[in-house]
C-alpha cells in the first residue's frame, strides 16, 4: 500500500498534516502522537515579531464545531527558529511553516529568515479572520493576493502554499490569482467567520466579537470549495475543514486534495491525526486501493 | 509526569445541591498522578459538542484508582455529563495543569462557589495549621461544607447573609480575624482579585486557581491565556496559559 504523496516537488510519507494553530509546534502533542509518523507537522502561524493575540474569551463552542479568535499569538520567527524548528528536526518530522504578517514586508521578513532552515513548505496565511490588519485582507482581493504571492515567491527558497479563505464570493478567483502570482500549491479552507451571542448576558461570547468557525460542521463547505478550485486551476491542494475521520480525509482527497490537514479534531482527541491515518488505510484495504494517489481528484 | 487520555468509568454520581453534581470516576492512571489543584478534561459523547469540559479535581483516591469531581451545570455539556450513571464510560484526559504547591506555614484555604471543590483535596492533604473559608450564594447551597468541617476550622460567607458572614470571603476573613501565611484559593475572578489585594496588603503569598474557556487543555490552542507580569515560556510575551502554566498562579503574577 502506498501512502506517500508528492506536493510542490516535495514527497511526504503520507498525506496527513496538521491544520495550523491546532497543533502548536508539535511538542504539546508528543505524548500522544509520534511526530515523525505524520506526513508533516504544520506549525502555528509565525510572524516577524512576537504577537500577543486577542483578549479572552478566545474560544466558543458551536454545534459540531467551534469559533476561535486567538488572534495569531506567536513567539516571532527568531524564537521559533531557535526552539521549535530544531525540536521538530530532532523528532524526525517534516515541517510546513505557517507564516503570518500585517504588511507585505512582515511576510517577506519571515520568509527570508526561513531561507536556510530545514523547512519543506511555506504556508502563507492570507486568510486569518481574527486580526485587524493583514491576514484576510490579502486573501479577499485577487489583486492583493496576486501581488503578495509574487512578492513572496521572489524571495522564498522553499515552495510556497497560499492558504485561502472561504470568506469570499468566488474562491476560484482567489485560487487563480495565487496561481498567476506563482504559488506552488494552495491550502484551503481557513475558518469561516462566525459570531456567537450569550443571550442571557446579552454579550458577545468572544472578546473579538467574531471568530473563525472550524470543525465537522464546515466539512461540506471544504469539500465543495476544494472541488471547485481543483477544477478551476492546476495547483495541488492541501485540503482542510472539519476532518474528524479517515472517511472525511478521503472525501477531501476525492474532491481534489493531495494532502489533508487535521485541525479541530486535535482538540476533541489528541490522537486524531493517527486515527485519521488508520481510517485512510482501512478504506484503502476495503476497496483494494494500492496507491493513495489513485483517488486524488477522482470526482 | 504524563498526561493520560483514555476511557474512564462512572463509579457513582449524585446531585448534592441545585445543579451541583458529585461524580466519582474510575481512572486509575489519572488518580495515581493527580495532585490538588489539577483538573481533568471530560469529553461529551456524540459529535455535536467537540471540546472537552475542564473540571477541577475535588478528590483523589490512589488506592481505589478514582478521582472525584464536583461541578455545576453551566451549559449543555455539563448537563449531558450530569446524566451519566454508574458504569457509563466516557473519554477523559488528565491530570492537567500544575496544581497547588503546599507550604508548611499556616494556611488559609479559600473557595468561592464552584471554586470550592478543588480546595477539599488540598485541605485533606495539608498537615499544617489551617483555616478554611468558603463563600456561597446562600445557606441552601453550602455543598461540601460538612466535609471541610470534618478536617478543619471552617468560616462561611454567603451573598445573602443566610449563613455565616453576610458578604464575601474577604469579609469573612476580616470578621473572624483569620490569620495565616499563605492563601490558597479558587473562585470567581472578583474574589481572586480581592484576595490578591488582601495578600499584598498583608505581605502574604497567595496561590490562586484561574479558569478560562479553552479548547485543547494541553497548551496548544492558546485559547486560555491570562495576562501575566512576567514573560511566558511559550510566546515570550505576557500571556500565561491557564491549562499549562496554571491553573494555579502566584497572585503577584496575574494582571487582573
Amino acid at each position: 500500500m502506498n501512502l506517500s504523496v508528492t506536493l510542490a516537488g516535495k514527497t511526504f510519507k503520507n498525506p496527513i498534516t496538521t491544520a495550523s494553530g491546532t497543533f502548536g509546534s508539535g511538542a504539546e502533542f508528543e505524548e500522544f502522537v509520534d511526530l515523525s509518523a505524520l506526513g508533516a507537522v504544520t506549525t502555528k502561524g509565525v510572524a516577524n515579531i512576537p504577537w500577543e493575540g486577542n483578549a479572552t474569551p478566545r474560544i466558543a463552542e458551536t454545534y459540531g464545531g467551534m469559533l476561535n479568535a486567538v488572534g495569531l499569538q506567536n513567539p516571532g520567527i527568531e524564537l521559533f527558529c531557535k526552539r521549535d524548528i530544531p525540536h521538530l528536526v530532532e523528532k524526525g518530522a517534516s515541517i510546513i511553516v505557517n507564516v503570518c504578517g500585517k504588511t507585505v514586508e512582515d511576510y517577506l521578513e519571515v520568509v527570508e529568515r526561513l531561507s536556510d532552515e530545514p523547512v519543506d513548505l511555506l504556508e502563507i496565511n492570507v486568510s486569518c479572520p481574527n486580526v485587524k490588519a493583514g491576514g484576510i485582507a490579502f486573501g479577499q482581493n485577487p489583486k492583493a493576493l496576486y501581488d503578495i504571492t509574487k512578492a513572496i515567491k521572489a524571495v522564498a527558497k522553499q515552495p510556497v502554499v497560499m492558504k485561502l479563505s472561504p470568506n469570499v464570493t468566488d474562491i476560484t478567483e482567489m485560487a487563480k490569482a495565487a496561481e498567476a502570482g506563482g504559488s506552488d500549491a494552495l491550502s484551503m479552507i481557513n475558518t469561516i467567520t462566525g459570531m456567537k451571542i450569550d443571550i442571557h448576558r446579552r454579550k458577545f461570547v468572544l472578546a473579538n466579537q467574531t471568530g473563525g468557525m472550524s470543525g465537522p460542521a464546515i466539512h461540506p463547505v471544504a469539500v465543495r470549495m476544494i472541488y471547485q478550485v481543483h477544477k478551476a486551476c492546476n495547483l495541488p491542494i492541501i485540503g482542510m475543514g472539519g476532518v474528524m475521520t479517515g472517511e472525511d480525509a478521503i472525501e477531501l482527497m476525492m474532491a481534489g486534495a493531495t494532502m489533508v490537514s487535521v485541525g479541530t479534531a486535535n482538540f476533541h482527541n489528541p490522537r486524531a491525526t493517527m486515527e485519521v491515518l488508520d481510517g485512510i488505510k482501512r478504506y484503502m484495504e476495503q476497496y483494494n486501493i494500492k496507491d493513495i494517489n489513485e483517488i486524488i481528484g477522482c470526482m | 509526569m504524563s498526561i493520560l487520555k483514555e476511557t474512564a468509568k462512572v463509579v457513582c454520581q449524585k446531585e448534592i445541591s441545585t445543579d451541583i453534581f458529585d461524580m466519582t470516576i474510575s481512572f486509575p492512571g489519572g488518580a495515581k498522578e493527580a495532585k490538588p489543584g489539577q483538573f481533568v478534561a471530560i469529553y461529551c459523547k456524540g459529535g455535536e459538542r467537540l471540546l472537552p469540559r475542564p473540571i477541577s479535581i475535588c478528590g483523589i483516591d490512589k488506592e481505589a484508582g478514582t478521582l472525584r469531581i464536583v461541578y455545576r451545570i453551566a451549559g449543555a455539556g455539563t448537563r449531558e455529563i450530569s446524566t451519566w450513571k454508574e458504569g457509563d464510560t466516557f473519554e477523559i484526559m488528565g491530570p492537567l495543569g500544575n496544581g497547588f504547591t503546599p507550604k508548611e506555614n499556616k494556611a488559609i484555604i479559600i473557595g468561592g462557589g464552584i471554586g470550592v471543590p478543588p480546595m477539599l483535596e488540598l485541605a485533606k492533604q495539608m498537615d499544617c495549621e489551617k483555616t478554611v473559608v468558603l463563600g456561597y450564594r446562600n445557606a441552601d447551597s453550602t455543598f461540601l461544607k460538612d466535609e471541610f468541617e470534618a478536617i478543619a476550622d471552617v468560616k462561611i460567607a454567603t451573598d445573602d447573609g443566610s449563613e455565616g458572614v453576610h458578604g464575601t470571603v474577604v469579609d469573612a476573613i476580616r470578621e473572624y480575624a483569620v490569620e495565616g501565611d499563605t492563601i490558597y484559593a479558587c473562585g470567581p475572578m472578583p474574589m481572586l482579585k480581592a484576595l490578591a489585594a488582601y495578600a499584598d496588603e498583608h505581605g502574604m503569598e497567595a496561590q490562586i486557581s484561574l479558569e478560562e474557556r479553552m479548547a485543547c487543555g494541553i497548551g496548544a490552542c492558546l485559547g486560555c491565556i491570562t495576562k501575566s507580569k512576567t514573560k511566558d515560556h511559550h510566546t515570550n510575551v505576557n500571556n500565561k496559559r491557564i491549562c499549562k502554566e496554571g491553573p494555579v498562579f502566584d497572585a503577584k503574577e496575574v494582571m487582573f
